[in-house]
């Protein structure tokens, strides 16, 4: 396809769009021009709240809406709503067990010039060490569309990622369909598993399609729901291609990768490799010269493919 | 507030202290000091003003109540079992691995509108509620407590700026101003003075009150109401460790159990108060 869209604005419509419940309660820490809560916003001004720089207080209100029946979606930047507002969304939403959709916009590297300090790397990890704490990463805007219109159906505290930049649209098949919990095969083989999440899906398919032309056959595994991980697509994939390879626009650190192999090494230990951020600070510049430099594309990802076929017994 | 109502507010008042003190004294630990500070703002609000049922702790159109100083719960739990939401005989067994009531505040406990025990979140949860209040067009009121040591965390001033820009008018926070924190004298460690102004700073109704004097509790409360458009913040000077002399003024007393010996004189010196007030 050659159409692309930020997944930041797919978020902000399908709010507009299925937040016409009465309960949906949308806030922002001025940035909802920027996370696209804006949309919400111009539609129901009336459930609404900008609450100003100011992300802590944004999510204990956000949990104080919640006590009162709302279903809330708190909006920023993934490195604040993640990383400034943590404890608050540990203490506040994550321990009372409360209604509170805590959304991370300008996730990874991608974000691009804005640079290092903006460039949230680790709020997949931070977010799922939350206990019951549900971590959704949609990989374009249809799949968060569909991500949206089910979190506000699911009643508990979850944190929703998406990305600043357009992005392809990789799931406008007709059959496709969004299951929250699962896993979802997006092509099938049998030499090895990529399974990869976020804008990093596309890079994975395109990496199954350079594959294809070295004959090797690899499957790609959408995970967009990270927690719960969905840990019967992975262990089949494991045990039936023998090795596997994650993607994440984050560190290697506590994101999907490591949400793979505590599955994998507990319950069907297999040789596998993961591409990410190798447990460091992004940088300033374009995102596809970001891409590119940190190895977070296609080359790089049939690259390590190449090793982690190596490593099969 | 006549004379027969001021009775009867401080007998419960003193029954919620011994309530406390057998809280701290089963568990042999939790947060006594600050708990005796807060009991008579506590008592005024749950006997005196809040609009709660027992019967129904979640009951949608009722008051709420955020003790942002969530160690408090002494005090907290003291109130609610004095008031019914749940057996006395529970506070126990406070604190301990099987018992609903732990160490700070938990929502899941009857009467407890959030859990708190991280300084500095309460205010906000607040002004969540309030704010809820308005998009519904419900007319409950919400009020939330906090340390003069809590109001240390940005995050306070953070809520008191988003309070006063929302003109919440259906809130009201409490400062429970007795002046010691675990490290010593706020004026100390780190001064939080002149709260007064600081809130009045961002828009707030701003009372002055003796957090001890049962009338002036209710009298300020009263006055809240009539604050159309601000939030109110009464800063309550209190005295940590209220009604127990040897704990009176004294830092150390934040978060210690009294031994059991500390313990029987503690209460028997709050019984001889209930006799007093009931004439014996």
């Amino acid at each position: 396809m050659d159409e692309k869209y930020a997944t930041r604005l797919a978020y902000g419509e399908a709010l507009a769009e299925y937040g016409c419940k009465e309960n949906v309660i949308a806030l922002d820490a001025d940035l909802a021009c920027c996370t696209m809560s804006a949309t919400f916003r111009d539609k129901y001004p009336d459930r609404f709240f900008n609450i100003g720089i100011a992300e802590g207080n944004m999510m204990s209100i956000a949990a104080g809406f919640a006590t009162t029946g709302k279903n809330v979606f708190a909006s920023s930047f993934a490195m604040f709503a993640a990383g400034r507002a943590w404890e608050q969304v540990r203490n506040s939403i994550g321990y009372p067990h409360l209604n509170v959709k805590v959304v991370g916009t300008h996730s990874g590297i991608s974000v691009g010039e804005d640079g290092a300090t903006h460039q949230a790397l680790e709020d997949i990890g931070i977010m799922r060490t939350i206990p019951g704490m549900l971590v959704v990463s949609p990989s374009d805007a249809i799949e968060t569309k569909a991500a949206v219109k089910a979190l506000i159906d699911y009643e508990g505290p979850a944190y929703l990622r998406v990305g600043r930049i357009p992005a392809d649209i990789i799931n406008d098949s007709p059959d496709y369909k969004f299951e929250l919990f699962k896993g979802y095969q997006m092509r099938d083989g049998q030499d090895v598993t990529i399974i990869a999440t976020g804008l990093m899906v596309q890079e994975a398919l395109k990496a199954h399609n350079l594959l294809k032309e070295q004959g090797i056959h690899a499957r790609v595994i959408d995970i967009h729901t990270i927690k719960p991980l969905d840990e019967e697509i992975v262990i089949k994939a494991a045990k039936e291609t023998g090795c596997i390879v994650t993607v994440e626009e984050h560190n290697i650190i506590g994101g999907l990768g490591s949400a793979v192999a505590e599955v994998l090494g507990e319950k069907c230990p297999t040789p596998m490799l993961r591409v990410g951020m190798k447990d460091e600070f992004g940088k300033s510049g374009k995102p596809d010269e970001l891409f590119e430099k940190f190895g977070l594309n296609a080359k790089n990802i049939a690259g390590q493919v190449q090793q982690a076929l190596k490593l099969k017994k | 507030m006549n004379q027969k109502d001021e009775k009867e507010l401080s007998l419960i008042a003193a029954k919620v202290r011994i309530n406390a003190l057998d809280a701290v004294n089963a568990a042999s630990s939790g947060h006594i000091g600050g708990s005796l500070s807060v009991t008579d703002i506590l008592t005024v609000l749950y006997f005196d003003e809040m609009r709660v049922n027992t019967k129904e702790p979640k009951w949608t159109d009722r008051d709420r109540l955020v003790l942002s100083k969530g160690h408090c719960t002494p005090a907290l739990y003291g109130v609610l079992a004095e008031k019914g939401f749940f057996p006395k005989e529970e506070l126990l067994h406070f604190r301990s691995l099987h018992s609903m009531l732990s160490g700070h505040a938990e929502y899941h406990v009857p009467g407890v509108d959030m859990s708190t025990g991280s300084l500095g979140q309460g205010l906000s949860v607040a002004v969540g509620m309030a704010l809820s209040a308005r998009v519904d067009k419900k007319d409950y009121r919400v009020y939330a407590i906090m340390g003069d040591g809590e109001i240390e965390e940005g995050q306070i001033w953070e809520a008191a700026m988003c309070a006063g820009f929302y003109n919440m008018d259906n809130l009201v926070a409490f400062v429970d101003n007795n002046n010691l924190q675990i490290d010593g004298a706020i004026t100390n460690v780190m001064s939080s003075y002149p709260i007064d102004k600081k809130f009045e700073a961002f828009n707030w109704n701003v009372i002055n009150i003796d957090g001890h004097n049962l009338p002036e509790i209710k009298a300020a409360l009263e006055k809240a109401k009539n604050a159309k458009g601000k939030p109110t913040a009464i800063i309550a000077k209190t005295v940590k460790g209220k009604g127990v002399s040897f704990m009176e003024n004294i830092a150390g007393w934040h978060g210690k159990a009294p031994s059991h010996e500390q313990h029987d004189v503690a209460v028997a010196e709050i019984q001889k108060v209930i006799a007093e007030l009931e004439g014996k």
